[in-house]
């Protein structure tokens, strides 16, 4: 090698430009609530997507650079319907998957030039809102498991996760879940309020409670546009789901890029 | 076991690969032991395993109907009373078994996750076609067990949403694939069974007429075929009965797949052979 460079200053480099690059990118929302495990995030398009199913009652979603979550996500189906054909169903777990991603992204950091440029989550849904599990792993391998019931991915994460944090309760309906999530999301968005959300820019979907089997499903189509008109009737711009007891709209809601 | 280390299961580089959306072939690459065809049989020892016997398939209105009776035979034994042998493929398709059980569910497992993997990889389901290819595939793959006599063949019935309706589709040891008008059987008991059909069967019947025609099938081969169990009204063991329509599949419960068969076996106490069918008077 021709030049010396100090491990700690590969790993910071590669650590920064990860974190950079991820927080250059729109944030996505993950949120219990009474029906399930709802996810939202901004994306224009219906091919490419950020949330899917990994195994019944377990959904990925996922931030960042399109090529290398696919590819991630491809990876995690293959490991859970291995680990379902080989052992039983109930055998494929979210703390499972959780880990299994926490080391392949582990590894990948340490090996590859280029950190991916990523943020995952992993979620189960259980019968009950308490034994839902939110895993949130990033570029590096860290594992974190949510505990508050909503977690936000990518972006600018702490000014969206503030808005949830003021108004986010427990055993919030579908529809207050989905303002919720608006409203926090819309606090990334350049000036223009929430109220221009249309469905056609959202990408939603909802690991659903009650169903037996396979719990995921999009939220597209007629069914997203009733929720959505449903959920925006409600006070939106940063602020409780619930009451309409909300402060200032999304103020200083510039920048971001 | 058989050398295989975790290590090399487990390799990250396996499951990031670009690769098919074929979870078989993700297999034959990651973990090549877990496939059905990899594990060989010394010498022929087919005979004394447990055999799943006979099913049957008949397109009904707006669908398709299967059903399997609920018995396995090891040589003259009969191992369980009360298998089942019919089972979903996916949303819409079904699928059935005869021959030496344990290759034969294997088969439908690894055709269920197949369906499911390829469905969550590309984000759309496989169509009837494919499904019914693919199946095939699977079945060629156990070619080498099926000449040691491991013989296990499938049944795929399903509801083609493009063309929407039925379809049956049956498949030969070498994975020779023929798609089937109106009905099928497999299985010891199916020349019967078939039999039965040819004078039961009426094109454009409804479910339930379909749904009584097969447990017909299904008795009249038990009648006449040892390997194939007929109603076990004592045990109330009744065959499986799964319908495929535009709503889906559906495994009719024990009790109302009872009633079909409590049906046929009353009118059997009138009628030992069942019901006649009509005959065209000669006049000249």
């Amino acid at each position: 090698m021709p030049f010396y460079v100090s491990p700690e200053q590969v790993m910071k480099d590669k650590s920064d430009y990860a974190r950079k690059r991820i927080s250059q990118i729109r944030s996505g929302v993950v949120i219990t609530c009474e029906a399930g495990i709802l996810f939202v995030a901004p994306n224009p398009s219906r091919a490419l997507r950020k949330f899917s199913e990994l195994y019944d009652r377990i959904a990925f979603a996922a931030v960042g650079r399109y090529n290398e979550f696919e590819s991630l996500r491809k990876a995690g189906v293959r490991y859970a319907d291995m680990t379902g054909f080989q052992y039983d169903r109930r055998d494929v777990t979210a703390r499972g998957l959780a880990d299994w991603y926490a080391q392949l992204l582990g590894a990948l950091f340490t090996d590859s030039p280029k950190p991916y440029e990523v943020e995952l989550v992993v979620a189960e849904v259980g019968v009950t809102p308490d034994a839902d599990q939110i895993y949130r792993i990033i570029f590096d391998g860290s594992v974190a498991e949510e505990h508050g019931g909503f977690v936000v991915m990518g972006g600018q994460a702490e000014r969206v996760a503030e808005v949830l944090r003021e108004s986010y309760k427990p055993g919030l309906s579908l529809t207050d879940a989905m303002t919720l999530a608006i409203g926090a999301l819309s606090v990334q968005n350049d000036g223009s309020s929430s109220e221009t959300i249309t469905a056609d820019q959202l990408e939603a979907a909802l690991l659903e409670r009650s169903r037996t089997h396979r719990a995921f499903r999009r939220l597209s189509g007629a069914r997203l546009d009733t929720l959505l008109t449903e959920a925006l009737k409600k006070p939106v711009p940063a602020g409780s789901a619930t009451a309409g007891e909300i402060g200032s709209p999304s103020d200083g809601a510039d920048g971001g890029e | 076991m058989g050398g295989i280390e975790p290590q090399s299961r487990w390799q990250p580089s396996a499951f990031l690969a670009a690769g098919s959306s074929s979870f078989a072939d993700f297999l034959t690459t990651a973990a090549p032991d877990l496939l059905p065809a990899q594990r060989e049989a010394g010498a022929a020892l087919g005979h004394d395993l447990p055999h799943a016997t006979t099913i049957v398939a008949a397109i009904c209105e707006g669908g398709v109907v299967m059903a399997g009776d609920r018995r396995a035979t090891s040589g003259n034994m009969i191992s369980q009373r009360d298998m089942e042998k019919v089972f979903p493929g996916d949303e819409y398709s079904c699928v059935g078994i005869s021959g030496v059980a344990g290759i034969g569910v294997d088969l439908v497992r690894l055709f269920q996750v197949e369906l499911e993997h390829y469905e969550k990889l590309e984000g759309r389901s496989l169509s009837l076609e494919g499904k019914a290819n693919r199946l095939a595939g699977l079945v060629r793959g156990n070619l080498m067990g099926a000449m040691q006599g491991l013989v296990a063949v499938p049944i795929l019935a399903g509801f083609d949403e493009e063309v929407r309706h039925g379809r049956i589709f049956t498949y030969d040891v070498a994975g020779g694939r023929y798609e089937e008008q109106r009905f099928s059987s497999i299985g010891s008991g199916s020349v019967f069974a078939r039999g039965s059909l040819k004078k039961l069967y009426r094109d454009g019947m409804s479910v339930e007429d379909v749904v009584l025609a097969c447990m017909q099938a299904l008795y009249d081969a038990a009648d006449d075929d040892s390997a194939t169990g007929g109603p076990d009204v004592s045990r109330r063991i009744f065959p499986v009965v799964a319908t495929v329509t535009e709503d889906g599949f559906e495994r009719l419960s024990d009790e109302a797949a009872g009633r079909y068969a409590l049906a046929v076996v009353n009118e059997r106490m009138q009628l030992p052979d069942g019901p006649a069918a009509a005959m065209q008077q000669i006049t000249s």
